[in-house]
């Protein structure tokens, strides 16, 4: 019986997870940037070149090159998880520093990209490419 | 209850940088799981997160299942006065979750 | 013998989550061996998800349960002092039981004697929260198992299995965890394998842990079938790990991938 859940264990994690596309993934930033071009800069993606494990990524999002009142959102999209999106943060009239950090799953080795759209509706993105191996001891 | 671990700062200056961590203890069940029985264990998130000061927001924030499990959440707000910090957490199966912090700006 | 008295000396001094030096002998804690952001996540309590079962396990402790309303804070009192040391000698030999037991198993039976309406079939949160909140009042502290000679046998036997060929991939715990410490496997860095913060909150399994949990999930690893619950052979690789971790201060709470 335990030989039989350990075969079974075993065998749910070689199923192949449903992944996202970067077409995908192309279509949940246009629906954040709300089709206003998405050009290169003033946002930093901090992310661990290569992580410790999948389950648990600390990401930190911020936008060092543009003053915090003119930042209106913060997004975080992904190439190969089932779904393209991760977060999308809103600030308020109190916000102070237009910045976010959060703990983030990846399925795989992919690209991030990390999105501010400012409150002139202009559209800035980085883009990091991450990458996670497999517990080496899997349960 | 929901456990949660929050970081705030009982007091600061006006005009002050104030970080604010939280933690909230919650499984993230992506939806995307398949369990022993070989069926897709359902998905059982918290989908939105709100922090304001005195009424006025700081932020909202969207949870997507690609956040990990037990959310941890950093962000910023500017002192501007004494009050009421809110923290509100939303989710799949009507979750819900408040927490409220005291702050003296001087 | 004297440079063990000033090396535990020098380690009970530390009282934080974590020590950057090596210790002379070569010995590394888990710790180190992971990325910054996950050292980050263990050194400041406002980031480490252990802290939640911590936190959950201070309710626990002045919980009071049944008709007598008997808590552990009634009869311990702060457990600040009382259980301060307690997780730093686990496992110890239980005269009543005439075997080994861990941490776990020790609130366990003082539970079931006391509070018995507390154990119920949900309430292996509550147990594992507890066990955080205990293990948590000895960080800093070094690791001193009991120079008790009844532990002897046992932990003798603990040693011959982390040293014993286990499972389809024929691996020894000593093969990859003294052989091969320090390199990598499949990306991931294998660390020394010493006992250094449990419970501890595994990125892998996104929640809290204990030392069993994660020995079973070695075995699986190696393909082997693993001991049953409960079975002699988890507290006598828990007594010799112990043995091997002497003197290395206590992380509890500790972030591992």
């Amino acid at each position: 019986m335990k030989r039989r859940a350990l075969i079974l264990a075993a065998s749910v994690v070689l199923l192949p997870p449903a992944r996202a596309t970067p077409e995908a993934m192309a279509a949940a930033i246009r629906s954040f940037t709300e089709g206003a071009p998405l050009r290169e800069g003033k946002v930093q993606l901090d992310v661990a070149p290569l992580v410790d494990n999948g389950n648990t990524v600390p990401v930190t999002i911020s936008v060092p090159g543009a003053p915090a009142a003119e930042v209106a959102a913060l997004a975080l999209f992904n190439e190969r998880n089932p779904q393209s999106d991760v977060l999308r943060v809103d600030f308020g009239p109190r916000a102070a520093t237009r910045s976010v950090s959060t703990r983030i799953r990846l399925a795989t080795s992919q690209q991030l990209v990390a999105v501010a759209r400012l409150g002139d509706g202009s559209c800035w993105a980085q883009r990091v490419e991450v990458v996670v191996t497999l517990a080496a001891c899997i349960e | 209850m929901a456990r949660t671990l929050i970081t705030a700062p009982s007091g600061a200056r006006r005009g002050e940088t104030v970080t604010l961590r939280v933690l909230l203890q919650h499984p993230m069940e992506s939806g995307y799981r398949v369990g022993a029985d070989g069926r897709l264990l359902p998905r059982d998130i918290v989908r939105r997160f709100s922090c304001s000061w005195n009424g006025e927001r700081v932020v909202a924030v969207e949870l997507f299942p690609a956040i990990a499990a037990n959310p941890y959440l950093e962000f910023s707000a500017l002192a501007l006065d004494s009050g009421t910090l809110d923290f509100v957490w939303e989710g799949d199966h009507g979750f819900q979750h408040r927490e409220q912090r005291t702050i003296s700006v001087t | 013998m004297r440079a063990w008295a000033w090396a535990c000396a020098l380690l009970a001094l530390l009282g934080s989550a974590a020590v950057a030096e090596p210790l002379p002998d070569g010995r590394r804690s888990g710790l180190e061996f992971m990325g910054e952001s996950t050292q980050a996540m263990q050194r400041d309590d406002a980031l480490n998800p252990g802290m939640l079962w911590v936190l959950e396990g201070e309710a626990v402790w002045s919980q009071p349960v049944g008709a007598d309303g008997r808590s552990c804070a009634g009869c311990h009192g702060a457990a600040r002092q009382a259980m301060r040391g307690v997780a730093a000698r686990y496992p110890a030999f239980d005269t009543a039981l005439q075997r080994p037991i861990d941490l776990r198993q020790r609130i366990a039976s003082c539970r079931q004697k006391l509070q018995p309406q507390a154990i119920t079939p949900g309430d292996a949160p509550q147990a594992l929260a507890l066990e955080a909140y205990v293990a948590f009042q000895s960080r800093g502290l070094p690791i001193t198992p009991p120079a008790d000679p009844r532990l002897e046998p046992a932990r003798d036997r603990g040693r011959r299995l982390f040293h014993q060929r286990l499972g389809q991939l024929d691996l020894a715990c000593s093969d990859c965890h003294e052989a091969h410490a320090g390199r990598r496997l499949g990306g991931s860095p294998i660390p020394q394998a010493h006992p250094t913060g449990y419970p501890i909150y595994r990125l892998e399994w996104q929640g809290l842990g204990s030392l069993q949990r994660r020995l079973r999930a070695c075995l699986s690893g190696v393909r082997a079938e693993p001991f049953a619950w409960g079975a002699a052979e988890w507290l006598e690789l828990e007594l010799f790990l112990a043995w091997r971790a002497r003197g290395m201060p206590l992380e509890s709470p500790a972030v591992r991938p």
